[in-house]
């Protein structure tokens, strides 16, 4: 029966046109069902686990799952600012660490997240090369950013204005590249770590510029009296933190006030986790969430979303198999002729419907292993493909 | 050798295609082994049926058929397409060669289909046909490629791959311009010839019929069956 195979694998290479048109549809039938259930699968299985990994988190009230997708992912819409207040008061309480997150400007198309040290102990999250950010101004990147960019450590990023019209907003600071993390495949790779006071430089709560009180910078200055000098805008202002410049940046107004999107909770216990959101749940301001539990209700309605996406692709899938069916139904007409010819010269009838079926199942056979491909393809990749969703 | 005797066959009930009506009754039909034989006759006097019927594709109601010593009409379909295949070599009208597949492959097509000896050796069995009938430069083109006259020596050399002891050949010229006709003939009536094979080839064209050892009339082999009406 090897000839029969032979000849079916010859009529499909000779018709190659109406052969990849029948793989490409079945491929993608059998594809999109599985990936879709990978996707969602994979994505649901990430998303919980960095969850998972971050007990509690305190931000402005507001939609509980903004302020957990920016916590966890940086990419999401910013949610409501709270003020460093709400960390100074936390942390007086006692029960538990407190890492302040501030992600709402994005350098060079990476978030750029103000965070402390802990941050990092938190994560886990190791230096590749270079050292830890110690000064004002340094920052440390993520994998993916150093590979996308081609940067490390030595090198500086710039971040982006928030507006390119906003000539009162925020200016672009250029910061040094202090060290690079190692990979972990999480949104880390794809961040900008800073200390949360260089955050709020780039907000513009803080700056550096010339000495007013040095006599030099007489043209600056509009007006002196007392002690309160009034510069006009010829006044430059420092667009990098430098060692020689860093003891002229400061903070004007004080630094409870300054803001913060989130931040991240670690009670060392499941009672001090009670206690704290027992303080939070009448808050008419703040919120504790438990991020677990925001995914857990977003990936309810994934699932059922996915549920009914499957049953879609299934009833497009029957109407494949039919119109291919046919396909093969009127190609076997078309080809009595041969199939008589093939009788007569002395092959069986047997022969005749190995040399169909093996037709259909080359067909089949490519396109199960093309989906496969494509399915490794996406799983591979599933990671990526969630994170350019969330920053959508 | 191929021996017909007390032969009966009905095409009634074989489906709404076919002559329903048509039935024919051969009495004794003799052709010695190496003879190459024209059958003649008016179109609907059964000569193709004839030929299906020495080749086992058509099957008689009643009376025998022997070919080479096997009485084919007490064969079943199995041991009719293993006879066919071994045996006999069959040239159509409209050469029915497979378009997807090379020249030589579609010489080799017996081959794919019963096996039997190493692919080399076949592979090489083709291309000496094709050498044979001067397409060995055409071995790699596909059959829409050949002039007409082309593919009914391919058609030929297929016919000649597993060395028959029968060659029938239905109308095989039909297609064919006057020089590609005497060229096919020739062919055919060589081949035969060098392989020992009985020849009996269906023609309505009265200049190719010097070329065979005898010449046979329908009319005088066959007679119909009461209710066929055409004749």
């Amino acid at each position: 029966m090897s000839g029969a195979l032979f000849l079916g694998w010859r009529y499909l290479a000779h018709h190659r046109f109406k052969t990849s048109i029948l793989i490409a549809s079945i491929t993608l039938m059998l594809f999109l069902p599985a990936a879709t259930r990978l996707l969602v699968e994979d994505s649901a299985t990430a998303l919980t686990a960095r969850a998972n990994q971050t007990p509690l988190v305190l931000g402005a009230r507001g939609s509980e799952l903004e302020l957990v997708l920016n916590t966890l992912y940086f990419h999401a819409e910013s949610p409501a600012e709270i003020e460093n207040r709400t960390l100074v008061d936390a942390q007086s309480t006692g029960l538990a660490d407190f890492i302040p997150i501030h992600s709402r400007f994005m350098a060079q198309g990476a978030p750029i997240v103000g965070t402390s040290l802990d941050y990092f102990d938190f994560r886990n999250l190791k230096i590749a090369s270079g050292r830890q950010m110690g000064l004002l101004g340094e920052c440390i990147i993520g994998a993916n950013v150093a590979t996308r960019l081609g940067l490390g450590p030595g090198d500086a990023i710039i971040s982006s204005p928030e507006t390119v019209f906003d000539i009162a907003g925020v200016y672009p600071l250029k910061m040094t590249i202090a060290g690079v993390l190692e990979s972990n495949g999480t949104a880390d790779d794809d961040a900008v770590f800073v200390d949360v006071r260089t955050s709020w430089i780039i907000q513009g709560l803080g700056h550096g510029h010339a000495d007013l009180a040095d006599p030099g910078a007489g043209r600056a200055v509009l007006s002196r009296r007392d002690d309160m000098i009034t510069a006009n805008a010829s006044l430059t202002q420092f667009a990098e933190i430098t060692p020689e410049n860093i003891s002229a940046f400061h903070f004007h107004g004080s630094d409870v006030t300054f803001p913060l999107t989130s931040i991240i909770t670690v009670p060392p216990d499941q009672k001090n986790a009670t206690l704290l959101r027992g303080r939070y749940q009448d808050n008419e301001t703040l919120q504790l969430v438990v991020p677990g539990a925001v995914l857990d209700d977003l990936l309810e309605t994934v699932f059922a979303v996915q549920n009914y996406v499957i049953l879609g692709l299934a009833i497009l899938s029957l109407a494949t198999i039919a119109v291919i069916a046919l396909v093969f139904l009127l190609s076997q007409q078309l080809r009595k002729g041969e199939f008589h010819t093939l009788l007569r010269i002395g092959a069986s009838r047997g022969y005749v419907a190995v040399l169909i079926a093996s037709e259909i199942g080359f067909v089949f056979l490519i396109s199960a292993l093309l989906a496969a491909a494509l399915a490794l393809v996406t799983t591979y990749y599933a990671m990526q493909i969630l994170q350019t969703f969330l920053t959508l | 050798m191929i021996n017909i005797t007390q032969l009966a066959f009905s095409y009634r009930g074989r489906g709404p295609n076919l002559a329903s009506s048509f039935g024919m009754r051969v009495q004794e039909f003799t052709v010695p082994l190496g003879a190459s034989t024209a059958l003649v006759g008016p179109s609907g006097s059964g000569k193709t049926t004839l030929l299906g019927l020495i080749a086992g594709t058509l099957r008689a109601a009643s009376g025998s058929i022997i070919v080479n010593d096997q009485a084919i009409t007490d064969f079943n379909d199995n041991e009719l397409g293993r006879f066919r295949i071994r045996s006999v070599g069959q040239v159509f009208q409209a050469f029915e060669l497979l378009g997807y597949l090379t020249v030589i492959e579609n010489v080799m097509l017996p081959w794919y289909i019963s096996g039997g000896g190493t692919k080399a050796d076949i592979r090489k069995r083709a291309a000496d046909l094709l050498l044979d009938v001067g397409l060995e430069s055409k071995r790699s083109a596909m059959p829409g490629e050949l002039s007409q006259g082309e593919q009914q020596r391919v058609a030929v050399c297929r016919a000649m791959l597993n060395n028959p002891t029968v060659l029938l050949a239905d109308e095989p010229t039909g297609n064919l311009d006057q020089e590609n006709k005497q060229n096919v003939v020739d062919l055919l009536v060589e081949q035969a010839k060098r392989n020992n094979s009985t020849l009996v080839m269906v023609t309505h064209d009265e200049s190719l019929l010097g070329k065979f050892d005898s010449v046979l009339d329908m009319r005088d082999v066959a007679q119909p069956l009461d209710g066929d009406a055409r004749r």
